[in-house]
């Protein structure tokens, strides 16, 4: 879990309840911050991506060369709209206002439509194939897993071939993973540290609603916290596997979206799959910086 | 007439002669707004037609014989769901987990809210799916119902006499239901027509092989579709070819740098507004929609003059490659020269919630899409609005790939 807390974005997301400008963070590691230096920084042109996700909605910028120079992430809240606004604010605090000449925006995610300074609009397919092909090169399977959905997104050449969603219900996304959390009592990232010290136990309800009537059948046969938390997670897991696998899915892997920095959770994909699954903290915002590279583009 | 029915004529009314004030003419429907609207005006028709003496048989799917319909003086007239708005009402009686153009047919018989079922002397219904025949037997408790056994291929010889025997069936069943004798004569003369009909649709149809296509899809569906409520098959025709004329004469009026799309699957009638419409609100174009009211199906015609023509209709009908058929390999055999034909960019399978045979066909045809070097994806979906988010971000990346 030790490189969730290097990712300066995430970690003041935590600590901000009220998201304002306080989650506004520029990226501290990495190539990042060393290219916020260069002479293209602030005064040049710059891509900006806007994801716009159902629980967190997350920036990046890139410079003119295409280096990432900026990160920032808040939660999305009951309004896209909102956050849109807030994301705003930190592009204009960080100064990369959306009206500056030569800063041009893309905007992705399931609340892209409600960015109103967003230049085009992106699904986050395209998007999270890109962002992907950027952290970890052009080659290879993305697992996204969000809060919502999960996408698995195969890459060639830096381009997105095929993919698969599951967006019709809540098994094998982050959702899931909240709402057992929530069930167990614990916080998302207590889980996975349980997790690992139980057995698995087996919990076979697809449906998020059904499978938390079974975590109940189970806390009240007095099985233990930790091992209904590793059939939690194993769950997620498989199911993330099978949809890799319907997409026709091959190493190497790649982890992008929420659960990035959940070594766990990698550890039992990776597992699952029979394959290394690569993951970074920058990979939390594949998708916009994916949509940062498009807006790029547009010149 | 029930209350439902008298109430939804009355509202239709009063839309329907608004209407008609703005637009005497009845012509083709071009949006999928006009089409709606000529649906209900024809639901007023229906009424009258009727009560001037008019024969009217409903049928359920493209397997239905139509030229027998038509040989007995009646109008056939396509009875399948299009709408979410029964489907509650189907739900009292049907499981949930149905597909949605079965649970809204019978929900439109159950609720009594279409007039085309309401007024029908008698459905024709055959064996396809499991869900249809099933609930054909359900909806024979409401309406007098004729069902024709389908089989489940046609390389065998039984098979072949098995519907013929079937589609005979269903002549002697109208020929009692009428007092009449249908001769080959009325079969022939219905086979030309019916012929002509299918010649005018391909034709326009082909429109879309330019580059930019000639219309955009949405366009070209809700026009083929307004064929299921028409009760003058002869005047489809002649209105068909010519819109053929008047499109030959108009410049493109297709998106030029649109994707083009084919559609195939399940029937596309309940989701052209979802599917259609979304594809073409996001970079594509719908250039061949490959399902049983397309070309894939509309291609095969009667042998005229055979000299057994009961028989060269039977036959006809038996080669429509619907997934109910096993095995169904010309289905890809076909799409795939659709997508060469329509110089088609990518495919898109429409499957219907609960359709069991076109999603499982679904691995078949993805294999044979890929293997032609198309990208292919499969959406599954029903009448209702909940996936419209999910929907449009899938297609709008699976544009944005191609």
């Amino acid at each position: 879990m030790g490189s969730g807390e290097k990712n300066a974005g995430a970690a003041s997301t935590r600590a901000a309840t009220a998201a304002g400008p306080a989650a506004c963070t520029a990226a501290a590691s990495g190539p990042a911050a060393t290219a916020a230096a260069a002479p293209a920084g602030p005064a040049g042109r710059a891509g900006v991506g806007v994801d716009v996700g159902s629980t967190a909605t997350k920036v990046a910028v890139v410079d003119a060369y295409g280096e990432l120079v900026y990160t920032a992430l808040m939660p999305t809240g009951y309004s896209s709209v909102d956050a849109a606004a807030r994301a705003r604010e930190c592009l204009e605090a960080a100064g990369f206002s959306p009206d500056r000449s030569g800063v041009r925006v893309v905007a992705t995610g399931y609340g892209r439509v409600a960015v109103p300074f967003a230049d085009k609009v992106v699904t986050e397919i395209t998007c999270h194939g890109r962002g992907a092909a950027r952290l970890f090169g052009g080659q290879g399977t993305v697992v996204d897993v969000g809060g919502q959905d999960t996408k698995v997104i195969r890459l060639r050449g830096g381009r997105v071939i095929k993919f698969v969603m599951n967006d019709k219900c809540a098994a094998g996304t982050g959702r899931f993973l909240e709402v057992m959390a929530d069930r167990l009592g614990v916080g998302h990232d207590e889980l996975s540290e349980l997790a690992r010290a139980g057995e698995p136990i087996k919990i076979s309800s697809m449906c998020t609603v059904f499978a938390e009537s079974e975590v109940i059948s189970l806390v009240g046969r007095g099985e233990p916290r930790e091992s209904i938390a590793r059939g939690v997670v194993e769950s997620v897991v498989g199911r993330v596997a099978t949809l890799a696998g319907s997409a026709g899915g091959a190493a190497p892997y790649f982890l992008t979206g929420g659960l990035c920095d959940n070594a766990y959770v990698v550890e039992r994909l990776s597992a699952t799959l029979g394959a290394p699954v690569t993951t970074c903290p920058e990979a939390r915002y594949a998708g916009a910086i994916g949509a940062a590279l498009a807006a790029l583009d547009l010149g | 007439m029930s209350d439902a029915l008298a109430d939804t004529v009355a509202a239709d009314a009063a839309t329907a002669a608004a209407a008609t004030a703005a637009a005497p003419a009845a012509e083709l429907p071009r949006t999928f707004e006009e089409f709606n609207e000529q649906r209900r005006q024809s639901f007023l028709k229906v009424k009258d037609f009727k009560q001037a003496g008019g024969r009217l048989v409903g049928y359920l799917c493209s397997y239905t014989p139509l030229e027998v319909i038509d040989a007995a003086g009646a109008s056939a007239v396509g009875l399948c769901g299009t709408s979410d708005e029964v489907i509650p009402a189907a739900e009292e009686v049907l499981p949930a987990n149905l597909c949605p153009l079965i649970k809204s047919t019978y929900g439109f018989a159950y609720s009594q809210k279409c007039p085309f079922t309401h007024f029908s002397d008698l459905i024709v219904g055959e064996t396809t799916c499991d869900g249809k025949k099933k609930m054909y037997e359900l909806l024979g408790e409401l309406k007098p119902t004729h069902i024709l056994h389908l089989p489940q291929g046609r390389s065998r010889a039984h098979e072949r006499e098995g519907w013929y025997q079937e589609v005979l069936g269903l002549k002697e069943a109208l020929e009692r239901t009428y007092g009449i004798q249908i001769t080959d004569d009325d079969l022939r003369e219905a086979a030309r027509l019916r012929n002509r009909l299918r010649r005018a649709t391909l034709a326009l149809f082909e429109l879309q092989r330019s580059e930019p296509p000639a219309m955009s899809g949405v366009e070209l569906m809700s026009t083929m579709f307004a064929g299921t409520f028409n009760f003058d098959v002869r005047a489809y025709v002649e209105s068909l070819e010519r819109l053929y004329e008047e499109r030959c004469a108009a410049p493109a009026a297709g998106a030029p740098a649109a994707k083009r799309i084919l559609i195939t699957g399940c029937p596309v009638g309940g989701v052209i507004g979802k599917v259609g419409a979304t594809i073409e609100r996001n970079g594509g174009v719908v250039v061949c929609e490959d399902d049983c009211g397309g070309e894939r199906t509309n291609r095969f015609m009667v042998d005229e003059d055979a000299p057994d023509i009961l028989r060269a209709i039977a036959d006809r009908y038996l080669k429509i490659n619907c997934s109910v058929m096993t095995p169904n390999d010309d289905r890809f055999a076909a799409t795939r020269e659709m997508i060469e034909k329509y110089h088609v960019d990518g495919v898109i399978e429409c499957v219907l919630t609960a359709c069991h045979t076109f999603n499982v066909e679904a691995v078949r045809m993805e294999r044979a899409v890929e293997e032609a070097g198309v990208p292919y994806m499969k959406v599954e979906t029903d009448y209702s609005s909940g996936d419209l988010g999910q929907l449009e971000t899938r297609i709008a990346a699976f544009i944005e790939t191609l």
